[in-house]
């Protein structure tokens, strides 16, 4: 009797039958004694000591249920076993059924007709007993008192003939009352005549009153007085003795024999039936493991094969089905081992065409390169235009050699050719480098190259030529897209990834342009003179090189506002990126500061306003994205930093946060609120971590950046800078 | 000066190129084109330096750089259209001082090539222990227990630079710089093989160290003595 659990406690407490489910409980005493009465009384199946108690029987089950699960060959041999064994247990009642038939029917014909015989000889002997006293005449009177004697002559006659195969009694005819007649029961053999002929056969044949002739039969059990009783069929007739009264006579026949051969039958069919049961299954096991091995080889074949070991084929023995499947499999290993092969030579090949270009062009371009050279030095003996030819020639041989570099670069990351040499490496003595190399060009330009985040060593496992030559890019690229002012290297680390972001205040990049720049020979301005020279692959090898670490390379820009590239990788080779510790979008961005203004200005209701001059909201999953940027604020250690800390936690209805910097960025919801014409924009966007004109996502990163650039050229205006 | 340069290499243009511009920086090239026969000519000029194109019809560069060094310590320089660290790596192995990534400009070979003979000049006399080594720096030798071990002169100039400042930490950039000359950063991969290479022959088990030993991510110091 389980009542609602809203059941005041009083009652439950009162009515001692009642049993709440429980889950009200006011005290944890309390419950626990409602939980034990509950088990004691048989429970609810939700009882916690019942799902206990079925786990505790299940579970040494579990092995067994998983083979089950597994085992198809377990499978097959159970069911063939429970199968056969029902219909050998059908076959066994049919057949012992119709053995019985048998039996008893041959035996019923030599019973009647024995017990007809036997009947036919009881009345001839009446009859003649009944004519000779007839003849007599006064004697008959004597004789006929003498029935009695004659009668148990009679049994003792007909039994005589039978050799115990049968009995005879004599009942009289007075069917149930046998006890006060004079004409008292008789048999031979030892039965007990009363208790061996049933009372409805007694019945029956005493109903023949009338019509003589009619036998009637029934089995019984014979009883016996010495032995034990035994089955039997009786035949019974009545007759009349020498006098004309009426008196049953029944032939009793034991049915041993029969139920010996019953019995013998049964346990032969038995003993048979088990055999064939057990061969059955057997049978089934050695049938299902023909199919089974090789299926089962066929699978571990399939493994190893995808783990790599392509030379590995299956045997195949005939031309049966599973040999068919054994060719079949083979074959397809085989395609497949050819067209991995074709692959791997095709990329041989072209490592090999791309080395001996390497090889062939560049022994010529020395020859060329070291010409132009020597001419060039000699260019003050010329006169003004072969001279100026000179420097041509040696600047677009510069430039030559470094495409021809680039383009061997890029094809051997497309042939896979590019290996990773990772060591444990200072990230700061490589941004000096790349900075110190980058000083002559930063002050041709009037630009100052600052370095922040490097007080503490920032070590990662990179190659270190890879990871110099995609920042000497990305320094080399906002020194000349700088215009002049400053370029800020940022180092952090944090979790597991390192950061490095390069950031200038120069002409930014378009919406849309942040995944383009990635772009082989891909331009911001064809109109625009190239003043230096650049092959346009430089940026598309350094991500090439950013993957090669498992890495990202990221780039954000606003239209006059500047960008930022930021290369974050892993700590450790082989380790998954989650988040970078530098936000992709920089604090100092015109829309963050723009946000910060906002902040300045009196506290809104919280509630976001159609209208705002903020044009973002960045949903995100709670607390982790501002912990990590949070994190990154402070491993930045910077002014910025600190004030990125500061901002999101006053932000909080409303947090301005770099969807790029929150860990696992592969699937973000950015919804944007009032552009410059105040619509209201959702971006739903899903591109992966590496920003690419290859990723999936592309366009759609695209649409976000456009989105986001939208917003922030409506904050341009009204920030008015 | 010394000035004599063996130029190995089957391009005729590119060999005539190089005569020219070593011709115009004061040395004394000498040529052959066929890797055969790069060693008898080598015998016969006893040349300062050797300029070894990696590819080479009959024995390639790599086989003749081999057989070079083991009959001498003069500095070898290959020249390699492979920028591969595979091919890098097995030029150094074989033998090479250095190498020089065609295309090159000239000033960058006659800078390379200067950095491998500046070491000509007279050294002053100068006893180290590294170890249980002792060199000899003026007489150029490497003693163990009395017995000298041969290096050549890029290992000697390895071994000496680590020697000097024991206490002392080296960068690969920082080697590269004090042995190999490069002013701006080049390729650790050089630094890397013949620390191998060095210690391969100073050392009692190169696998573990003792003489040159190795500071994980930031590079090599001399062992205590």
């Amino acid at each position: 009797m389980s009542r609602d659990s809203a059941a005041p406690p009083s009652q439950e407490q009162g009515n001692g039958a009642g049993r709440p489910v429980g889950r009200t409980d006011r005290g944890p005493g309390l419950g626990w004694l409602r939980e034990s009465r509950r088990v004691l009384q048989g429970g609810v199946p939700s009882s916690p000591f019942l799902r206990l108690f079925a786990r505790w029987v299940r579970r040494p089950l579990l092995p067994a249920v998983r083979l089950w699960r597994r085992s198809i060959q377990l499978k097959v041999v159970v069911t063939t076993l429970l199968m056969s064994l029902g219909v050998v247990l059908l076959l066994g009642f049919v057949v012992i059924g119709q053995v019985r038939n048998g039996l008893l029917d041959a035996k019923q014909r030599a019973a009647q007709s024995q017990a007809r015989g036997g009947f036919q000889v009881a009345q001839d002997k009446a009859d003649t007993a009944s004519a000779r006293s007839a003849q007599d005449g006064g004697v008959a009177d004597g004789r006929t008192q003498n029935a009695t004697v004659w009668m148990s002559d009679l049994v003792e006659q007909l039994s005589s003939g039978g050799q115990s195969a049968f009995d005879v009694v004599a009942l009289s005819a007075d069917a149930l009352d046998d006890t006060g007649s004079i004409r008292g029961p008789r048999a031979s053999g030892g039965v007990v005549p009363v208790q061996s002929v049933p009372v409805d056969l007694r019945r029956a044949v005493d109903e023949t009153a009338g019509s003589p002739g009619g036998l009637y039969q029934s089995y019984t059990r014979i009883t016996y007085a010495s032995q034990a009783s035994q089955p039997g069929l009786v035949i019974g007739k009545r007759l009349n003795d020498p006098n004309g009264d009426a008196y049953q006579l029944y032939y009793l026949f034991p049915l041993t024999q029969e139920e010996k051969s019953l019995t013998l039958i049964k346990t032969t069919l038995a003993t048979a039936g088990l055999f064939v049961v057990v061969l059955l299954g057997a049978i089934a096991w050695v049938v299902v493991r023909q199919v089974v091995t090789p299926v089962r080889m066929a699978a571990g074949i399939a493994e190893r094969l995808s783990a790599g070991r392509l030379q590995e084929r299956m045997k195949v023995t005939g031309e049966d089905d599973i040999a068919r499947l054994g060719e079949a499999f083979n074959k397809m290993a085989q395609n497949l081992q050819l067209k991995i092969q074709q692959l791997e030579d095709l990329s041989r090949m072209q490592r090999r065409f791309v080395s001996d270009v390497s090889h062939e062009l560049r022994t010529p371009l020395t020859t060329v390169r070291m010409a132009a050279d020597v001419i060039h030095e000699a260019r003050e003996d010329f006169d003004p235009v072969t001279a100026r030819s000179a420097e041509l020639l040696a600047d677009q041989l510069d430039r030559f050699e470094s495409l021809l570099a680039d383009l061997l670069e890029i094809s051997r990351f497309d042939a896979g050719a590019a290996a990773l040499e990772a060591e444990p490496t200072d990230l700061r003595d490589v941004v000096r480098r790349v900075v110190g190399g980058a000083e002559l060009l930063a002050e041709r330009k009037g630009t100052r190259i600052r370095i922040l985040g490097d007080e503490q060593p920032v070590v990662a496992e990179v190659d270190p030529r890879r990871v110099e030559r995609v920042l000497r890019n990305l320094v080399v690229n906002a020194v000349e897209h700088g215009e002049g002012r400053d370029v800020v290297v940022r180092l952090a680390s944090a979790g597991g990834a390192v950061a490095v972001a390069v950031r200038d205040y120069g002409v930014g990049l378009k919406p849309g342009e942040a995944t383009r720049v990635f772009s082989r020979f891909w331009r911001a301005d064809p109109a625009r003179a190239r003043t230096t020279g650049g092959t346009g692959l430089g940026l598309s090898i350094a991500l090439e090189d950013a993957r090669l670490h498992g890495g990202w390379l990221q780039a954000w820009g606003e239209p006059g506002g500047g960008s930022q590239f930021r290369l974050t990788v892993p700590r450790t080779a082989d380790e998954p990126l989650r988040g970078s510790p530098i936000p992709l979008e920089p604090a100092d961005s015109r829309r963050n500061q723009g946000a910060q203004e906002v902040e300045q200005k009196p506290v809104r209701p919280v509630a976001p306003a159609p209208r705002t001059d903020v044009a973002t909201t960045v949903l995100h999953a709670p607390g982790v994205g501002l912990a990590r940027l949070s994190a990154a604020g402070r491993a930045a250690g910077s002014e910025e930093g600190a004030d990125r800390c500061r901002l999101p936690s006053r932000a909080a209805p409303r947090p301005v946060v770099d969807p790029t910097a929150l860990p696992g960025s592969g699937s973000r919801v950015v919804a944007r609120s009032g552009s410059a014409e105040g619509s209201r924009e959702h971006v739903v966007d899903g591109t992966a971590p590496v920003a690419s004109g290859a990723a999936p996502g592309g366009r759609a990163d695209e649409r976000t950046e456009g989105t986001a650039r939208a917003g922030r050229e409506g904050e341009g205006g009204l920030r008015g800078e | 000066m010394k000035g004599r340069v063996l130029v190995v290499d089957d391009d005729t243009a590119l060999a005539e190129m190089l005569g020219i511009v070593l011709r115009g920086e004061g040395f004394e090239p000498s040529f052959v084109a066929d890797g055969d026969k790069a060693l008898a000519a080598f015998r016969e000029t006893k040349p300062d330096l050797v300029l070894l194109d990696q590819m080479l019809p009959g024995r390639d560069g790599i086989e003749v750089c081999r057989l070079i060094r083991a009959e001498s310590g003069v500095p070898i320089v290959m020249l390699t259209a492979k920028s591969d660290t595979v091919d890098v790596v097995v030029g150094l192995e074989s033998g090479a001082d250095d190498y020089i990534v065609k295309p090159f400009k000239p000033k960058e070979l006659v800078a390379r090539i200067r950095a491998r003979l500046r070491r000509s000049e007279e050294p002053a006399p100068e006893q180290l222990t590294i170890g249980d080594l002792v060199i000899d720096v003026a007489g150029h030798s490497v003693k163990r227990d009395g017995q000298s071990i041969a290096l050549t002169p890029l290992e000697f100039d390895l071994l000496v630079a680590l020697a000097r400042k024991p206490w002392q930490v080296f960068t690969r950039e920082v080697l590269l710089e004090q042995v190999w000359g490069y002013r701006h950063a080049a390729d650790t991969r050089l630094v890397n093989v013949h620390v191998q290479r060095l210690r391969s022959k100073v050392e009692r088990d190169p696998e573990r160290p003792e003489i040159v030993v190795t500071v994980r991510g930031v590079g090599y110091k001399a062992g205590p003595s």
